[in-house]
């Protein structure tokens, strides 16, 4: 599997395993950096935002979407074309809370994980937090402040990799000129 | 068929990178004998001709007390009185409203810096020497300094807002595209607020297509370089060398493209 760039000028493929392994060497040495977990996952949450306000443009100029009505068509834009721009894979969604403003995105196969094995000592550590800190960089940068966490992980046991996304408010401040 | 220039203008208003890829040239150069016969006075920093015009150097549309009677006497050099009329266009009655008449830009080959010469003289006083002539001066349309294209960029950044405000309609976009008869300024912007602005000869073609692909190009060189903070002035080597690639693209492609 080789992901591929969008409907850009220049169509990169990669070794999704380079990722993967790059990915992982990542982790293994924000382990060894931090004495716990829970600062990992946090410096995991902040660097995936710094890239995800920086990949939202890249984003924004291969796919040429539009902006968003609703939390609905975010939702869609995210599943079918942002994850599979970027990760190769098409998440599912479900579990709509009856306001409209949380969903689930369900991932059968999550790339980054493809071998990675969760060890004793390291069972609150979020291996793929980096994707939640990605989705909220991304969103806040078109003017939607969500909150992004992972409640099942095929890493812990579960049976799929499950990503919940609640909508928290627009960011009203810096609205650029025509948005109202 | 030309690309003049790019700006790129922040969420803020603040530019955060220009390239002028395109400058047309209307420098004349001439030599002058003692007295000058185009009336100098400072402006700004500059050194311009308010009065008088001749051989394609233009002088301001400066309103004339009377005919024949120049309007800066203090610029006219050695006293002499203003009895060589030029001809002189009747400007408008407001002399509020002046037009940009062309500024000293260099004097016998060596460029001036603001209001003095390359030697520290001041230009006026230097012109005023008959010890001075025959001299050579070269006029031309000043090029705008990087503190005026700022200011003009916030003032874009306001009344691209304001278009949007003045819509009957709910919901509109900024302003798109803004025509004069020597140009046309065509404007992006980005759902994060990023404007790419693009002043363009008007019969270039393929600008709507221009501005996605230095949208690709800003995403590519400039934001994936770790070194570059987000609404920083941009200074990414590559980005200028692939900014310069796609307008010469855009350039060649233009004049047979279809209309974009």
């Amino acid at each position: 599997m080789s992901r591929q760039a969008g409907r850009g000028t220049e169509s990169k493929k990669m070794n999704s395993e380079l990722f993967t392994l790059t990915y992982g060497a990542l982790v293994t040495q924000l382990c060894k950096d931090y004495e716990n977990d829970e600062d990992v996952n946090k410096q995991l949450d902040k660097m995936g935002y710094n890239i995800g306000v920086r990949l939202i443009e890249d984003f924004l100029a291969r796919s040429n979407v539009g902006r968003c009505h609703d939390f609905r068509e975010t939702a869609d834009v995210i599943a079918k074309i942002a994850f599979k721009m970027y990760l190769g894979i098409t998440p599912s969604i479900t579990n709509w809370s009856p306001g409209g403003d949380e969903f689930s995105l369900i991932l059968e196969n999550n790339p980054l994980v493809d071998f990675v094995e969760l060890p004793d000592n390291h069972s609150t550590l979020i291996y793929s937090n980096l994707l939640c800190g990605v989705l909220r960089g991304a969103l806040e940068m078109v003017q939607m402040a969500v909150d992004v966490k992972f409640v099942q992980d095929t890493l812990k046991g579960d049976s799929v990799t499950e990503i919940r996304m609640k909508f928290i408010r627009r960011i009203e401040d810096n609205l650029p000129a025509g948005e109202e | 068929m030309a690309i003049f220039s790019v700006y790129v203008v922040n969420k803020a208003g603040g530019l955060i990178y220009q390239l002028d890829h395109y400058v047309p040239r209307s420098d004349t150069e001439k030599t002058f004998s003692f007295p000058l016969d185009l009336v100098l006075r400072p402006r700004d920093e500059r050194v311009v001709v308010a009065f008088g015009q001749r051989d394609g150097i233009r002088g301001a549309l400066r309103a004339a007390a009377g005919p024949g009677r120049a309007g800066g006497g203090r610029a006219w050099p050695g006293g002499a009185e203003p009895g060589r009329a030029e001809p002189c266009r009747a400007g408008p009655a407001d002399a509020a409203l002046p037009a940009v008449g062309h500024a000293v830009l260099a004097i016998n080959g060596a460029e001036v810096s603001g209001r003095c010469t390359a030697d520290g003289k001041d230009v006026l006083e230097f012109l005023s020497n008959p010890a001075n002539y025959p001299v050579s001066i070269r006029f031309g349309r000043h090029r705008l300094s990087s503190n005026e294209k700022l200011m003009l960029a916030s003032m874009f950044h306001s009344l691209f807002a304001i278009g949007s405000q003045l819509s009957p309609e709910v919901g509109s976009s900024g302003i798109e595209m803004l025509e004069t008869d020597t140009f046309k300024l065509h404007c992006f912007q980005t759902l994060t607020g990023i404007k790419f602005v693009v002043l363009a000869d008007p019969r270039q073609a393929g600008i709507d297509s221009l501005l996605r692909k230095i949208y690709e190009i800003y995403s590519d060189f400039a934001l994936k370089n770790p070194f570059y903070s987000l609404e920083m002035p941009i200074r990414c080597e590559l980005f200028d060398q692939n900014l310069k690639l796609a307008l010469e693209v855009a350039e060649k492609a233009g004049s047979f493209g279809p209309g974009s």
